[in-house]
């Protein structure tokens, strides 16, 4: 029988990070960030059906940037994870806490263990509601969790976003509006293009709404606000 | 959270089955009792109508209404005034329930899980057609607790989008789903309350008008029938009443609910 060969554990992480990193370079970005009546979800998504952007639950929204078939499969995941907790609870027990710990206890699990890492990057984001902050969490391929303020951005530029959003994001909450012009030029400013309003995938988590919160904005309606 | 577990589909109900079956209305233990319960229950155990209220649906112009009364009875006590017996599905559908309290909400709050999960998981709604078969698997399922005599029946309601227009459906205790194409009643009350609608009935009724037959349905099987509670003017209880259409479902209030019973009774005062 041949020995198996020996890998150092230091180089086999080296090895499926920097392949989980090349995956998710090639995927487009998303950014989320904070608005006066809750979170503003922008994605750069060509297609009108095939989303990036996604409600779990009553308050709370997903995204995912990297290869779609295994962001698709952690988003039906979270899925029946806040359904079934609200089941056996109730609704207000499902928190964007404990689903971002679910998923940075799943992608670290198979970081580790398997031998494909998923190329996959994924934001959580919870709107408060009665004088709580909102919430949220970017989760990276090998299970780090990042508790973000203000704005968070995920997939292939997203360290370049964050850059061009430090320097113009300022606290205390913009209107739609503002935050919707200035997520598109965080966006275009690392494609180097100018983005159609078709091509961008727009939701929101809405404190101002009844029941549940998050809703798609469609190009037409984007434009208004815009205009 | 398991992570590839795609073979449940998009069904809430299956997700549950599989990873807690004891969540599960329909798998408790004692369900499968080592005599065949099918056997036992073609005798008299089978209660033959659910007990106890009266729900029921009316379609109008604008597209269905569902009403139910508040009473829930435990043999010949009075258990609750207040029992609200018709449940909001989704933005266009509605159920009510007649039989046994606890599996009743049960079975709505699961209905309203499932409808969720999937329009969630699959990006869009089911249909109208889609949903009311759903509650019918949903129903056959209960089946062994039927035999146990705690028996869940709905009537479920809905906007069909596509069709532009109100429907129907009602169910046997084994998921048979039929539609009914004007008015439905169901529950101890509910041939009174079919009565009085089949008198009332006609195809281009008013939102308004719809709402009076309603609760004159209601009024008239708790005048019939113990198990169906009538307008409480004392406390200021009213039968509650959802309207489902085009642009979504709205309860009725109660203050609207609770004039159009003054005008009834004052109707039958002056009458007598």
């Amino acid at each position: 029988m041949p020995l198996p060969y020996y890998v150092s554990p230091e180089q086999m992480m080296q090895d499926k990070a920097e392949y989980a990193k090349k995956g998710i370079a090639k995927g487009r970005s998303i950014i989320a960030m904070e608005y006066e009546h809750g979170v503003l979800l922008v994605a750069d998504n060509p297609s009108a059906s095939l989303y990036k952007i996604s409600e779990i639950y009553d308050s709370i929204a997903f995204s995912g940037a990297g290869k779609y078939s295994e962001f698709e499969n952690l988003r039906k995941a979270g899925i029946r994870h806040a359904d079934l907790k609200g089941f056996m609870y109730s609704r207000e027990d499902v928190t964007a806490r404990s689903l971002a710990n679910g998923y940075s206890q799943s992608l670290g699990t198979i970081f580790s263990q398997e031998i494909k890492p998923l190329e996959v990057e994924i934001l959580v984001a919870q709107v408060g509601i009665s004088e709580h902050p909102n919430e949220m969490y970017r989760i990276s391929f090998d299970g780090s969790i990042f508790d973000e303020r203000g704005f968070a951005a995920i997939g292939g530029r997203s360290e370049a976003i964050q850059v061009f959003l430090k320097e113009r994001y300022k606290n205390g909450l913009p209107i739609l509006k503002d935050a919707l012009s200035l997520c598109i030029a965080a966006l275009e400013s690392v494609t180097n293009q100018k983005l159609p309003l078709e091509g961008l995938e727009i939701a929101t988590l809405d404190r101002t709404r009844a029941g549940r919160k998050f809703r798609r904005i469609p190009p037409t309606e984007s434009r208004q606000i815009l205009a | 959270m398991p992570l590839f577990p795609d073979d449940y589909g998009s069904s809430f109900f299956d997700y549950l089955a599989h990873q807690r079956p004891d969540l599960v209305p329909t798998a408790r233990g004692w369900a499968s009792a080592p005599s065949s319960p099918l056997e036992e229950g073609r005798g008299s155990q089978v209660p033959p109508v659910a007990h106890g209220t009266t729900v029921l649906a009316i379609k109008f112009q604008g597209g269905v209404l569902i009403a139910g009364d508040r009473r829930a009875t435990e043999g010949y006590q009075i258990a609750g005034r207040r029992m609200e017996k018709v449940f909001k599905v989704d933005a266009h559908s509605a159920m009510a329930i007649a039989g046994a309290a606890g599996p009743c909400i049960e079975m709505a709050k699961l209905f309203q899980t499932e409808m969720e999960h999937y329009e969630k998981l699959e990006g869009i709604q089911l249909s109208c057609e889609g949903k009311a078969n759903k509650l019918g698997q949903m129903v056959k399922a209960n089946l062994p607790m039927v035999l146990q005599g705690l028996v869940v029946l709905p009537i479920y309601v809905g906007y069909d989008l596509k069709r532009a227009e109100g429907r129907i459906f009602k169910y046997d205790i084994t998921g048979g789903r039929y539609e009914e194409s004007d008015y439905h009643a169901i529950g101890s009350g509910g041939k009174d309350a079919r009565t009085t609608m089949k008198e009332h009935f006609r195809k281009d009724l008013s939102e308004d008008e719809t709402l009076r037959i309603a609760l004159l349905a209601l009024y008239n099987a708790a005048e019939e029938d113990i198990g169906t509670g009538g307008p409480d003017l004392v406390r200021g209880i009213y039968p509650t009443a959802k309207l489902v259409g085009a642009s979504g479902i709205a309860d009725v209030e109660d203050q609207r609910i609770g004039s159009v019973y003054a005008a009834l009774i004052n109707e039958r005062r002056n009458g007598d």
